[in-house]
């Protein structure tokens, strides 16, 4: 297996404030990879980072072998970025939209009406494609957000607090399309977020972040592991707790 | 880039915002040119073979303003009113952290929505000139000719250039200022004062550093005017107005004030009373163009500058 992500030393400051520090982690292809941490803890800083949306002040990334900093165009024609707030405009239909995202893409007639049919069917909102975006419920523009990022038929998508602010309904249905997403289509997923049970639902392996540093990462039962003897079996919640009681 | 264009040209001629403002200036247009167009008939209803009817139309104030100073002070609103939510209401709909994320370069969403800008004062522009050439012909009866056309089409250039610069500087605005509203503000502050209150901060601070003590002194009227002269010329407005009326009237040959025009240039312009050529109107004008034209380059330049640097968060 290949890694899709890797960073070496990777390091974001605004002014005196440093939001990541020296960040080293790679992500396997297929994986469903983690991001967790307090808000502020410099997930979402890292996702810029790796999208070439922000320029590290130091250490290096590869996403899919580019550079996000000299090659962002190949970044992100291969890479989806669900944004926390999803976006649309409310005075467009769905599936004008989700148009307008292929035609930035430069996919041709046909094949962005094939990808987009797909999409649609893949996150369950065919039958609402003509309503106006602005009509949707935050669920909806969350799966709306995930057609979107399938319409490039990305290797690897990152989402940013997915299920954040959604019913149980709509976080059982979204962590299912996501799972789903990995193991049919081998996507590689990063996802960022705070809640932890979601998490542990569906990641294959998870890191901590704290303040901007990467305090570990691997997969739950290794982390467990490393709690030490008669712990093996804790659940990520106590974990979590175990390295911010540390700090 | 060409995407990005489409669609904000499409979305400005699909929202109310332009039909409203397009409705209004072709309401004012038309009826300045026909109140202008019935009191030239009138007027000129005796002279022997008046030149340069046509140009009448856009220059003589009729009832109340003529069109061409309509246009000097409103159309800076066209441009504020089509740029100054360009880039915040997509920052906080969320829509701009999305399109970034998408295979373009980061400048084709700032050139696109400029352009689209450009083109649609431009269709504008066009729209409301034909419709006053049609009211000309219909109401005067007068066909312009070929010099005429010329000057018009100089207007047209010089008045879409204005109108993009005010566009330039409300996008420059929306990139600054996260809030829709304070960037509206900024956007209407300056415009009120380039308009209105350059002449009272002009002439104050011309009087301050050299005071004119004795009218009669011609040395210190002439100072005086200077001074204020090139405080005025910072302003847009003044520049668009001093060209564009030096354009559409052939007869003025400068586009100093009396005062400031020397004694041999006033000779010369007794003595030759016949009207500039185009070519030479443009020259005269030449400088101010190439002013307006950098200034909405250097507004454009900056916004550019500053939205390449700027995060965009979700």
């Amino acid at each position: 297996m290949a890694a899709v992500i890797e960073t070496e030393g990777l390091t974001k400051r605004y002014g005196r404030h440093t939001a990541v520090e020296n960040l080293s982690f790679t992500v396997e292809e297929g994986e469903i990879f983690g991001f967790l941490g307090p808000n502020g803890a410099g997930k979402t800083t890292t996702l810029l980072m790796l999208l070439g949306l922000t320029e590290p002040s130091a250490g290096s990334a590869r996403v899919l072998g580019f550079d996000p900093v000299r090659q962002p165009l190949e970044v992100k024609s291969a890479v989806g970025y669900l944004p926390e707030q999803v976006g649309f405009y409310t005075d467009m239909t769905a599936l004008e939209n989700l148009a307008f995202v292929a035609q930035l893409n430069n996919l041709s007639q046909t094949e962005a009406a094939r990808r987009m049919d797909e999409a649609l069917n893949m996150v369950g909102l065919a039958q609402e494609v003509n309503k106006l975006a602005g009509t949707f419920s935050r669920g909806m523009r969350q799966r709306l957000g995930i057609a979107e990022l399938l319409i490039k038929d990305p290797k690897l998508i990152f989402l940013d607090e997915p299920t954040l602010g959604l019913d149980p309904d709509g976080i059982n249905k979204m962590l299912d399309l996501i799972v789903n997403l990995a193991r049919e289509k081998n996507i590689s997923v990063l996802l960022s977020s705070h809640l932890l049970h979601q998490v542990q639902r569906i990641c294959d392996r998870v890191g901590i972040m704290r303040q901007g540093h990467l305090v570990d990462t691997g997969s739950l039962t290794d982390l467990a592991k490393k709690m030490g003897q008669g712990r093996e079996s804790a659940g990520l919640e106590e974990i979590y707790m175990h390295y911010f009681k540390e700090g | 880039m060409l995407t990005i264009f489409r669609k904000e040209l499409a979305d400005h001629f699909s929202s109310t915002r332009f039909l409203i403002l397009f409705c209004l200036i072709a309401m004012v247009a038309l009826v300045t040119t026909y109140m202008v167009g019935a009191s030239l008939k009138t007027e000129l209803a005796g002279v022997a073979k008046p030149k340069y009817v046509f140009l009448m139309l856009f220059t003589a104030s009729g009832q109340f303003f003529s069109l061409s100073q309509f246009i000097t002070i409103f159309g800076p609103l066209i441009g504020l009113i089509m740029g100054f939510d360009a880039i915040n209401r997509e920052r906080n709909a969320g829509t701009l952290s999305k399109i970034i994320a998408q295979p373009i370069y980061r400048d084709a969403v700032i050139n696109g929505k400029f352009l689209a800008g450009v083109a649609t004062v431009t269709i504008i522009m066009v729209a409301i000139l034909l419709l006053i050439t049609g009211l000309g012909l219909v109401v005067v009866g007068v066909v312009p000719g070929m010099e005429e056309i010329g000057r018009l089409f100089v207007y047209l250039v010089i008045s879409v250039a204005y109108i993009s610069f005010w566009l330039g500087l409300s996008i420059l605005f929306s990139i600054f200022f996260r809030s829709i509203a304070t960037s509206a503000l900024a956007a209407v502050a300056f415009w009120i004062f380039f308009s209105f209150f350059i002449s009272f901060t002009s002439s104050l601070l011309a009087n301050t550093f050299s005071p004119v003590d004795n009218q009669q002194d011609v040395k210190q009227v002439m100072a005086n005017n200077k001074i204020a002269r090139a405080i005025n010329l910072v302003s847009p407005v003044v520049l668009y107005s001093e060209s564009t009326s030096t354009i559409l009237d052939p007869f003025r040959k400068t586009t100093k004030s009396m005062v400031l025009v020397g004694r041999m240039e006033q000779i010369s312009m007794q003595r030759f009373q016949n009207p500039l050529p185009l070519d030479q109107s443009i020259l005269v004008v030449f400088p101010y163009l190439i002013t307006l034209l950098a200034l909405t380059f250097v507004c454009f330049g900056f916004s550019y500058l500053t939205f390449m640097r700027q995060e965009v968060r979700a």
